[in-house]
């Protein structure tokens, strides 16, 4: 139920997520889904990748600082209340969310989740029956 | 411990000096009548050979600077005929006129003599490879650890600067055992090597030489780790000779001042006059045996002290402490001396950063703005923009507590700090006066 998400270290100059995606692209690599966390100076990219292990190494190679990072995936019906749920589950256990992220398909939305303990957030969205992908179902979106 | 020269090394104080004062009588008449720039000025003095007995009298004598030999460019200050030199180095130039150094046979040999001290106190000998990263040409490093390799009998590697793939291999390959270069390069092959997939197991490096800009104690120690070497600073200039004019031993307690050759003195940079023994000082460097290019009493802009005790390694010659720094590479910030490496010092004690950095001065609405850019060490992103804001404020602090200067620090992505393979340009100052 983990899935291994990209996060780049990118400095805030033109161009720069540009080349990330280029030498992605150059090698096949497909993106399921992308977020770019930024200050005035820098930001983060994050990305869920269709084969994260090959694309860290064509990110290494090209000189990028990078690293994969746990999230989980939760898929439930678009409306805002499902959300809320979910994210009330994890915050009555205490288990923070450091970010999120999502995107809609058709009728459900597609949530990623940086979770502070992600075994325990995983335990407790089972036990709500809450759907969870597994990282080959994301890929293959 | 190997101690190349043992008679000149291990002399006593009476010895050295009245070796000293004889070489400088010597040093004295051949500039008195061969170079008019001397004469000029020591008459000016009311001095001429006559005034010279012993090294004490030396301190009667003008400085020289490095504008003195700019002033003079290219060979005014030559003291042989242009048919005795055989060779001539200059330094880049970079802020002037290059400064141009000439050798007779006999300088080329005593050149290769305090070099083949130089790499014998580094624990080398005749059957070391020692591969000389350092650059061939007209900078003065590749040539002179190349002469000195050769004079002590090892098997020299002169692959110069540059195209480090190759000089990996080839340390792998030939089995390389000593290093010479500049320490900050030896730091990017230390990086480069890790990340060639070459097991440092399979490497026969032990010792490197490291000289021609000034490093830190934290840098030494980085190195060490990283290539698992001994790091051996070594000291020198090319107006006075190159590198070889003074070199640690494998005690690393300061560097052997080869003062048969090379006398030192520590003046006060700002009243000029000569320092007390230990104290702290601009070096002052007469050279009492060269013939190409005398020099008297020429001012270095390095800041050290000197040590006269005997070494645990059983030299004799007097020491000098490692350099933090050129006087010319300090900066003033708003009112603040600062050394660049003091900044590195900083750096280098945190993990979490990369020890390469650039620092870029300016002065916006007259107020003088320092910013810094390091590189984020990979092990240590993990995603979160919280994280790298604490790193970017504890290194604001840890900067501000040891240096006394508010510095913007901006993180950057690796490898975007150029790695220098000579000497590292590591500011950049935008001020304009």
């Amino acid at each position: 139920m983990i899935i291994h998400q990209l996060s780049v270290f990118l400095e805030n100059k033109s161009g720069r997520l540009t080349e990330v995606l280029e030498v992605l692209g150059e090698e096949n690599i497909r993106i399921t889904a992308l977020s770019v966390a930024d200050t005035t100076e820098f930001g983060i990219l994050r990305l869920i990748v269709s084969d994260p292990e090959k694309a860290r190494e064509i990110l290494k190679r090209n000189n990028f600082t990078v690293n994969l990072t746990e999230v989980i995936s939760v898929m439930a019906p678009s409306e805002a209340k499902h959300y809320a749920k979910v994210l009330r589950i994890l915050s009555d256990l205490d288990i923070s969310v450091e970010y999120t992220y999502a995107f809609s398909e058709g009728a459900k939305s597609i949530i990623i989740l940086r979770c502070s303990n992600t075994e325990n957030a995983i335990q407790a969205l089972k036990n709500h029956e809450i759907e969870l992908l597994k990282a080959s179902d994301l890929y293959k979106i | 411990m190997e101690i190349w020269n043992r008679h000149f090394e291990c002399m006593d104080r009476d010895g050295i000096r009245h070796v000293q004062s004889e070489r400088l009588r010597e040093t004295v008449e051949r500039v008195y009548f061969n170079v008019p720039y001397y004469r000029n000025r020591m008459q000016e003095a009311g001095l001429g050979p006559e005034s010279f007995h012993s090294i004490d009298d030396l301190s009667k004598l003008p400085f020289t600077t490095k504008q003195d030999l700019r002033d003079n460019y290219p060979f005014g200050l030559f003291a042989v005929p242009m048919s005795e030199i055989v060779r001539v180095h200059a330094s880049s130039g970079t802020t002037g006129k290059p400064t141009v150094v000439g050798y007779t046979r006999s300088d080329i040999a005593t050149w290769s003599e305090v070099m083949a001290r130089t790499l014998t106190c580094a624990g080398a000998n005749r059957n070391d490879f020692i591969q000389i990263a350092y650059g061939y040409g007209l900078f003065t490093g590749g040539l002179g650890l190349h002469y000195g390799g050769e004079k002590i009998g090892a098997s020299v590697i002169p692959i110069s600067g540059g195209n480090t793939s190759r000089q990996i291999q080839l340390m792998h390959d030939f089995g390389s055992t000593v290093l010479a270069c500049t320490p900050s390069y030896a730091l990017y092959l230390a990086e480069a090597i890790a990340e060639s997939g070459i097991k440092r197991d399979d490497l026969k490096l032990r010792v490197g030489v490291f000289g021609a800009e000034p490093w830190t104690e934290n840098m030494r120690r980085e190195i060490e780790d990283k290539l698992r070497i001994k790091a051996i600073d070594i000291y020198g200039l090319s107006e006075v000779i190159g590198p070889g004019v003074a070199s640690e031993c494998l005690v690393q307690e300061g560097l052997h001042i080869n003062e048969d050759h090379f006398y030192p003195e520590i003046i006060d940079p700002e009243t000029l006059q000569v320092l007390p023994s230990g104290s702290r000082g601009e070096l002052v460097f007469t050279t009492i045996t060269k013939e190409g290019l005398p020099l008297i009493r020429y001012r270095t802009r390095d800041l050290t002290r000197l040590t006269y005790d005997k070494c645990r390694c059983g030299r004799t010659l007097v020491r000098m402490e490692k350099c933090l720094g050129r006087s010319d590479d300090m900066l003033i910030i708003r009112g603040v001396n600062l050394f660049p490496s003091q900044v590195e010092s900083v750096l280098l004690e945190m993990s979490e950063i990369k020890p390469h950095y650039l620092l870029i001065v300016d002065r916006i609405n007259n107020l003088d703005t320092l910013e810094l850019k390091v590189e984020v060490d990979e092990a240590f992103f993990q995603d979160k923009i919280s994280q790298l804001e604490e790193l970017r404020q504890k290194l604001q602090n840890n900067l501000e507590n040891s240096l006394g200067l508010g510095i913007k620090v901006t993180l950057v992505e690796p490898k975007v700090i150029e790695r220098s393979e000579g000497k590292s340009k590591r500011v950049i100052d935008k001020r304009k006066y």
